[in-house]
């Protein structure tokens, strides 16, 4: 905070000039680039069509009312895949990310050179890629199915799983590690009594927070031919039969509301 | 029984917290190790179970060097020594029974401990070194539902069933009140009697020192400044650990608040403090 | 200690570990519960073991593809589209940012008066409960095919994350603060200017730059259905088996992400 003197009086300036300039500067730049990324989009985008919005949006609205209701009772099974996507998912996710955890976590890392780089590339590869696009490629690979979006899901949430538990592994309470050592407890011991007890808590909360993101997500892998109610939206929007897509809608804001009111009690009853 | 040769300890950052520290410990002798922050009290605890490697020097147990042994020597090494530490360091989600026969460790296989099926005689063991410290009825608590002063008993009695020949004890006192410092001390220097174990205690406190143990070490900047019994720490000798103080005058203000005939190693009010 | 000596003996026989559910009918309730839903769950999943058996052929081909990524055969197209998911991502979370703020002032309880409060909540609700992609689907049939609907959309969606993690940084901040700015006769633009702003700022510049890492990623999705982006580019290659192409898109992604995690932990510790 500068003080200069004007005219004998003292003047207070909340930064100098030179800073002031370098934070006009900033702002400058920051709006040069999202005007020319607007103009990039604006120049793919036929704006004559845009003028029709409000009348196709309503259009799409008047058809979408009222919901198909029976539709519902081909919405079961479906559902009750989304369900075992997620769920089977999620545990596919957790027996492989534990150990990439313990690999990748500085404190329990057997060598931070070699071996813990490798475990970071492959939570920052899993967390990348959207697991629509994992559903894809295991589309690609072992064909449409429900199995395709079981692996993908769990692909997708390695990294999730493993970068947060590998934070809590990081923050434990090294004393406690220690005393373990000074009995003379082996490595696999010292994991058992010193780090298991410490971080049973956060990996349990860690599981359910991301089954309950991986109920939302698998309810779109259908969209790619990856199983669960997405399919059933994929085909009612292909023949443009918006009453099922509005019912479909719905059940997948249920699904999701009673998902995370599931992970929100359980979280609260291990904390 | 212990020996210390020459140990040494370099820190990465190059700070030399110990610089060729001997040490003989006969067996069931039980010895204060008092000193400055800083003055390498801690590292020197943790050299002899390796918690932290020294850089050089021989450390000797029962006739072994345990500077020379591998990851299993080590360990088998650390079964003879039980340590027990300033914050408790008990594993706080475990039962006050698990904390316990964790001590075991060392000599029970991975699954059977996983599964917490130890052999009976330790857990027999085990309740009645609870029952010794007073926490029979405590098994199945939580270890952090106790307080400060209940943990560093379960923390002792978590060393003791290692059925050690050394203890190890690292500020025991420090996060403890005066009146539960005292009965862990006492508590630790009659457990050692009873089973002629040998102990080195760090601790800060000199007059609580004084009062429990027959031998004192004094270390300053990685050096052993003093080696003796407990009257034997005079102000010159305490500036010599700790520094320029008026020692002296903290005794006559100790000597005014305490009956005739107390003298400084006996308890009084001014070591709570 | 005599009454009780026979009692601790008998208990010093036996020690198990407390389980973790006390009552046993609610944990073998629970226990077989699981071990049945597993059960049909694993049944349900309608494994083609023959189809798996083509498939590991081109699961191999994908693993390789990997160490040998082929950039240059439809370089074109994949620069076309990680260019449009770039512009995209600036574009959608500078409207996002610029749309969130005051959403998020008016969602926090301690500082919006109730009707501003439930409506703007209604809103972060809305953009919250429904996935990108859905959402996407929509802004296509409505906008027409192109980057402008999946703006549309990650705009959107950047409203339901930004504002509401913002809000809930409003609501806890230090009260004392603000009461000392508005003690000084302060108005309630100056109030949020200098009792609340110095307060959030470091929160909101961390939350834009994760959302901004976000959208990058959501970016590549979106052009699954048809709203621009590196996903169109990414589908082809999957339906034409070019998986060469397609690991080379995939790793150029991440290394983008990579890239910008990185950048954003910079900028993170140097504001905070």
């Amino acid at each position: 905070m500068p003080i200069g003197e004007q005219a004998g009086a003292k003047v207070w300036q909340r930064r100098t000039t030179k800073h002031q300039l370098g934070i006009w500067f900033g702002w400058l730049l920051g709006v040069a680039l999202f005007l020319f990324c607007w103009k990039q989009i604006s120049d793919v985008t036929t704006w004559a069509f845009f003028w029709d919005v409000p009348r196709i949006a309503g259009d799409i609205g008047g058809r979408m009312i009222p919901p198909r209701w029976s539709y519902i009772d081909k919405l079961w099974v479906p559902l009750w895949d989304t369900l075992n996507i997620a769920t089977l998912g999620t545990a596919i996710a957790i027996v492989m990310a534990v150990p990439v955890a313990f690999l990748a976590a500085r404190n329990t890392t057997p060598s931070a050179t070699l071996i813990r780089p490798i475990a970071l590339l492959i939570i920052v590869s899993s967390r990348s890629i959207n697991s629509l696009i994992w559903a894809l490629l295991l589309v690609s690979i072992i064909g449409p199915g429900i199995l395709a979006g079981t692996i993908a899901i769990g692909l997708r949430s390695i990294g999730f799983v493993a970068k947060l538990l590998y934070e809590a592994i990081e923050e434990i309470d090294k004393t406690q590690v220690e005393a373990i050592s000074a009995t003379g407890a082996s490595r696999w011991q010292v994991m058992a009594y010193g780090i298991m007890p410490q971080i049973a808590p956060a990996f349990a909360g860690i599981a359910v927070f991301r089954w309950d993101i991986n109920i939302r997500e698998s309810t779109v892998l259908g969209l790619v031919g990856a199983g669960g109610i997405g399919l059933q939206l994929s085909s009612s929007l292909n023949i443009l039969a918006w009453p099922q897509v509005t019912l479909i809608l719905i059940a997948i804001l249920v699904a999701v509301v009673v998902s995370e009111w599931v992970s929100a009690k359980v979280r609260h009853a291990i904390i | 029984m212990l020996r210390l040769e020459k140990l040494t300890k370099k820190y990465k950052t190059g700070d030399m917290a110990l610089k060729g520290v001997d040490l003989d410990v006969p067996p069931g002798q039980v010895l204060a190790l008092i000193g400055p922050s800083g003055a390498g009290k801690s590292t020197l605890i943790r050299c002899i179970n390796r918690l932290v490697e020294p850089s050089s020097g021989r450390i000797e147990l029962n006739g072994e060097d345990v500077t020379r042994l591998g990851a299993g020597g080590l360990r088998r090494a650390r079964r003879r020594m039980g340590m027990i530490f300033q914050e408790y360091a008990l594993v706080e989600r475990l039962t006050v029974m698990e904390n316990v026969l964790s001590g075991q460790l060392g000599y029970v296989g991975f699954w059977r401990s996983y599964f917490r099926r130890f052999p009976q005689e330790i857990v027999t063991e085990a309740f009645r070194l609870l029952e010794r410290v007073g926490l029979e009825q405590f098994a199945d608590k939580r270890a952090d539902q106790l307080s400060g002063g209940q943990r560093q008993r379960v923390g002792i009695a978590r060393a003791l069933i290692q059925g050690p020949d050394l203890l190890l004890v690292d500020e025991p006192t420090a996060s403890l009140d005066p009146k539960t410092s005292r009965q862990i001390m006492r508590l630790i220097c009659e457990l050692c009697a009873e089973r002629q174990l040998a102990a080195i205690i760090n601790i800060h406190d000199v007059v609580l020192a004084q009062m429990f143990v027959q031998r004192i070490v004094g270390l300053r900047l990685g050096e052993v400044v003093y080696d003796g019994p407990p009257d034997g720490l005079t102000p010159e000798v305490l500036t010599e650990i700790y520094g320029e103080e008026d020692w002296a005058a903290t005794r006559d203000k100790e000597a005014d608040e305490t009956p005739a005939g107390h003298g400084v190693t006996e308890g009084d009010p001014l070591a709570a403090m | 200690m005599s009454d009780t000596g026979f009692d601790a003996s008998e208990r010093a026989r036996q020690w198990r570990p407390p389980p973790l559910i006390a009552s046993p009918r609610l944990r073998w309730f629970l226990g077989l519960g699981a071990a049945l839903y597993f059960a049909l769950a694993i049944g349900s999943l309608e494994v083609n073991w023959l189809r798996i058996y083509e498939g590991l052929d081109r699961g191999w081909a994908f693993v390789i593809a990997f160490t040998n990524p082929d950039f240059t055969t439809r370089w074109t197209d994949i620069r076309e589209g990680l260019i449009e998911s770039l512009v995209m991502t600036v574009t959608s979370t500078a409207i996002g940012i610029a749309i969130s703020v005051p959403i998020a002032f008016g969602a926090a309880r301690n500082i919006a008066p109730l009707p501003v409060y439930l409506f703007c909540r209604a809103i972060i609700a809305v953009s919250r409960s429904l996935q990108e992609i859905i959402i996407a689907i929509f802004f296509v049939a409505i906008f027409g095919f192109g980057p402008l609907a999946g703006v549309i959309t990650l705009s959107f969606a950047t409203i339901g994350f930004l504002a509401k993690l913002l809000a809930e940084d409003i609501e806890d901040i230090d009260k004392g603060q603000a009461e000392a700015v508005r003690a000084s006769g302060a108005r309630w633009l100056q109030l949020m200017n200098y009792g609340v702003q110095p307060q959030v700022m470091p929160r909101l510049i961390g939350l834009s730059l994760y959302r901004l890492d976000i959208n990058f990623r959501e970016s590549a999705v979106v052009g699954l259905v048809g709203a621009g982006g590196i996903g169109a580019t990414l589908n082809t290659a999957f339906d034409r088996y070019e998986f060469d192409t397609a690991a080379a898109i995939l790793i150029s992604i991440i290394v983008i992400v990579m890239i910008a995690e990185y950048s954003s932990g910079l900028i993170r510790a140097r504001v905070q």
